[in-house]
């Protein structure tokens, strides 16, 4: 059990972080104390065409220095600094959360790595499956994650969250049953713009993250739902499926529904499924996606997690409790719950 | 004659009090255990394989058989078969035959990865009550999927896809040819996969008439005698399999005993009347891969491109990067049949002695085609030596997408595995064309009996699934984080890709 957050102002009119906070900590019974993180979009836009690496670091001698070495070989660190925190007594700093905003070098993308976004997916690959005492745990773009271990207040108030202005959030409350408790552990999982909040625990994640290791990518997290960044990173990024596809991918139709459908609607259904099989997420989940261009929520293909969505204006709230998306906004309209591995998703207005 | 008879393997006795001298056990015993004289039915011990028929028929359970009745004098080296291949090689001067699968007492890898159930933090997933998926598609799949958007705004597939077999349960039967076996026994697995929704192989002896009605479940095989092939079969079939190799046999051909080539199986595989069927032991067009790939885009052009192309190796201590390299040809799936594999007939020594098992051979094909990318342009059929869905749901999870059971589909219309295939006397009318054995198989009464075991193992595989929390089994294949590995060395742990039990 798990309470998630999603949420996206259309327009792109920033929100601080403070009503995100109230909102997660409404769900304390969904979490046990073990972890909270927050995501949010939009958040450094002096830095905008930086990737901001924030960085786990043990101690700040051998892993810092590795990290350095290998990002000064990809690139341009143009800023770097400690992530401003408060003391919290429910918090236990073991980790230095360090920020980078940092540019690949075009002069180093080739084959491979063609694109700045392959370069920063190989550096934190390498980096969270070698270097020992260092966890790029966040590497989009303008945006940023936040997560520790303790209960959503404390990790809120560590990070200052409500220092922050966001025009997308997501927020996480964890109760750890298949993974240790640990900072990289906690969720938001993110891979450049890629973060997912997950309510539920992954069946299939054998599966899924074998098939995502076929294209490069190293599940380090020791959690399910590392996979989720995974798979949407090669499916929407790589393959350049829309992300309703990603989801059909996902949490497809079951074969009796796609035998009723139309021919063509049929024909494409089925090469999604025989195409993608490996990518299907079984087990109980519900999920919040944040994407460069908006959110993304959806559950598993029976529904075995809690999902509600709420609207206002050009708001849209996703969430795990209804209660929850009411203290983000007292005002909402239009609540409801979503049908099975249907998706909701929010896009900015262009 | 110096060496004597051997001690006989079995003892067959009949109590006499029990006995109502019906005589059943005379009729149905094809190796001549039983006969009259005078008043009194008197039993041959020697000539028993324990094929268990007359134990089956007798109405009054008369009959007891004890394996060994006298046993040599124990040796941990010298063995009793030791033995008596020796005695037997000695007097023969020839090379032992034997059927079925391998019988050396080597630890089964099935019996030692575990399966994994759900706990409170995830529902287990009642297939009573939910749907649970177990259709598979074997064939190429494309590595992504391009779409269009037409001018209306909708959005199109643009990528085609390569024609697949489409599987209500991921349970095939295997090839086992007619000629092997009896045409009565080929009809009733033909007539139990068209109702179950699955596929069976002709084996190399060509399709029979009489299977014509069930030819769009059958996957018509073409081996290294190319018995029964033209394109009119080509044409019949679902899917072709080329055969290069047999788990139970790498490296060598088919063997058909001439005892077993009466008019209808010489008609049907093209072959004269009364000879020995040796298939030759490599394909002579096929001396490497490049070879492989031409004909597999002959058969492919035959047929106009439209049937699926399998390739069956037996697995061998290769077999990865040979699957890998079938997996960049044009076939649309591998067909691996691990050391277990079953056989009407083959060297003992080749049966014993060669090759790895399947569990081994599916991990180390399913990683390698990973690690070079392939994983999705062909499918991987597992056979050799799967008893039951537990030993189905581990190859799956082991990265199978489906198998191919033999010995399972025969022990369903009777086989008691007795290993006597070869000599044309089975006495369930299975490995045999004598006319009197083969009409002791009902087909309709031996499809109900082959049916009803698909759907037992179906039924059981979607409460394994349901009970690990998976309604689909695209979500079970190749996830071996729902297996542990129970009493596996580190090596074979690494191999398997699976953690140890506690883990």
């Amino acid at each position: 059990m798990c309470g998630i957050i999603g949420f996206i102002d259309r327009t792109k009119s920033r929100m601080d972080g403070s009503s995100i906070k109230a909102a997660l900590s409404l769900m304390n019974e969904r979490g046990s104390g073990d972890g909270a993180g927050y995501a949010a979009y939009g958040i450094y836009p002096e830095y905008a065409d930086c990737y901001a690496l924030h960085v786990f670091f043990d101690n700040m001698a051998e892993p810092k220095a590795k990290v350095d070495e290998i990002l000064k070989q990809w690139g341009e660190i143009v800023h770097q600094e400690e992530i401003p925190t408060t003391p919290q007594p429910g918090i236990k700093k073991v980790h230095i959360p360090w920020r980078y905003f940092f540019k690949p070098s075009e002069d180093l993308m080739a084959g491979r790595m063609a694109s700045e976004n392959d370069v920063v997916m190989h550096i934190v690959m390498q980096v969270n499956a070698y270097v020992n005492g260092a966890t790029i745990f966040s590497s989009g773009k303008n945006m940023g994650v936040f997560k520790a271990s303790g209960w959503p207040e404390d990790v809120a108030n560590f990070y200052r969250i409500e220092d922050y202005k966001g025009y997308i959030w997501l927020a996480h409350n964890r109760y750890p049953t298949n993974s240790p408790g640990w900072w990289g552990g906690a969720h938001p999982f993110n891979l450049l713009n890629w973060s997912v909040v997950h309510n539920g625990e992954i069946t299939s994640y054998g599966t899924n993250q074998r098939y995502v290791e076929e294209y490069g990518y190293k599940c380090t997290a020791l959690t399910d739902t590392e996979v989720v960044a995974y798979l949407f990173d090669l499916l929407g990024r790589q393959h350049e499926l829309s992300h309703e596809m990603v989801v059909k991918a996902l949490a497809p139709p079951f074969w009796d529904d796609i035998d009723r459908m139309p021919a063509k609607e049929s024909e494409l259904n089925k090469a999604v499924r025989l195409t993608y099989g490996s990518a299907l997420m079984n087990g109980p989940f519900a999920i919040v996606v944040g994407t460069e261009d908006g959110i993304v929520g959806f559950t598993d293909r029976i529904k075995l997690r809690p999902l509600v969505v709420g609207e206002n204006g050009d708001r849209l709230y996703i969430s795990s409790e209804e209660a929850a998306i009411r203290t983000l906004d007292p005002e909402v309209k239009n609540i409801y719950t979503p049908r099975a591995g249907e998706p909701i998703i929010g896009r900015f207005i262009e | 004659m110096t060496l004597g008879s051997v001690p006989p393997k079995f003892k067959v006795s009949i109590d006499r009090d029990q006995c109502m001298d019906c005589g059943r056990c005379i009729e149905n015993c094809s190796y001549g255990v039983y006969r009259r004289e005078g008043d009194k039915i008197l039993i041959e011990s020697r000539k028993c394989t324990a094929c268990l028929r007359c134990v089956a028929m007798c109405p009054r359970d008369a009959i007891t058989l004890t394996e060994k009745p006298v046993d040599y004098r124990s040796h941990p080296v010298w063995t009793r078969e030791a033995r008596e291949d020796i005695i037997n090689q000695a007097r023969s001067g020839k090379i032992i035959l034997s059927g079925m699968g391998n019988a050396r007492d080597l630890p089964i890898i099935y019996d030692r990865l575990l399966l994994d159930a759900c706990q409170v933090t995830n529902p287990s997933i009642d297939p009573l009550r939910e749907p649970m998926e177990l259709r598979t598609y074997i064939g190429k799949k494309p590595s992504k999927l391009n779409f269009r958007k037409t001018e209306s705004g909708d959005v199109e597939l643009e990528t085609k896809l390569a024609p697949n077999l489409k599987l209500d349960t991921p349970i095939m039967i295997g090839h086992m040819s007619f000629g092997a076996i009896s045409l009565n026994s080929q009809l009733s697995m033909a007539k139990a996969v068209a109702e179950t929704g699955t596929f069976m192989g002709t084996g190399e002896g060509g399709l029979h008439k009489a299977l014509y009605p069930y030819q769009d479940h059958m996957i018509v095989q073409v081996a290294s005698g190319r018995f029964g092939v033209n394109i009119d079969y080509l044409e019949r079939g679902a899917a072709i399999e080329i055969k290069i190799g047999q788990g139970a046999k790498p490296g060598i051909g088919g063997h058909l005993p001439g005892e077993k080539v009466n008019e209808e199986v010489s008609k049907t595989r093209m072959i004269p009347l009364g000879s020995d069927a040796i298939s030759p032991a490599p394909h002579h067009d096929i001396y490497s891969i490049e070879d492989l790939v031409q004909l597999i885009r002959s058969l492919k052009e035959a047929t106009e491109w439209k049937k699926p192309v399998f390739v069956k190796i037996a697995a061998v201590h290769n077999v990865a990067p040979i699957a890998a390299g079938i997996a960049r040809s044009s076939a649309d799936a591998v067909v691996i049949d691990g050391f277990r594999g079953g056989t009407g007939a083959a060297p003992k020594v080749f049966r014993d002695h060669v090759g790895i098992p399947i569990e081994a051979a599916i991990a180390s094909v399913d990683q390698k085609l990973r690690d070079q990318g392939v994983r999705n342009e062909i499918s991987i059929i597992a056979s050799g030596g799967i008893r039951n869905s537990a030993d189905l749901a581990k190859s799956i999870a082991l990265g199978a997408d489906a198998v191919y059971v033999g010995t399972a589909a025969l022990v369903a219309l009777g086989c008691r595995v007795c290993g006597n295939c070869y000599r044309n006397l089975c006495p369930w009318g299975i490995a045999t064309q004598r006319p009197d054995l083969v009409s002791r198989i009902d087909p309709e009464a031996g499809a109900a009996q082959v049916s009803n075991l698909i759907h037992g193992w179906t039924l059981e595989l979607s409460e394994l699934m349901g009970a690990a929390g998976i309604n689909s089994i695209e979500s079970l294949r190749g996830n071996r984080d729902r297996l542990r590995g129970y009493m596996l060395d580190e090596g074979m742990l690494k191999i398997l890709d699976v953690l140890p039990a506690g883990a």
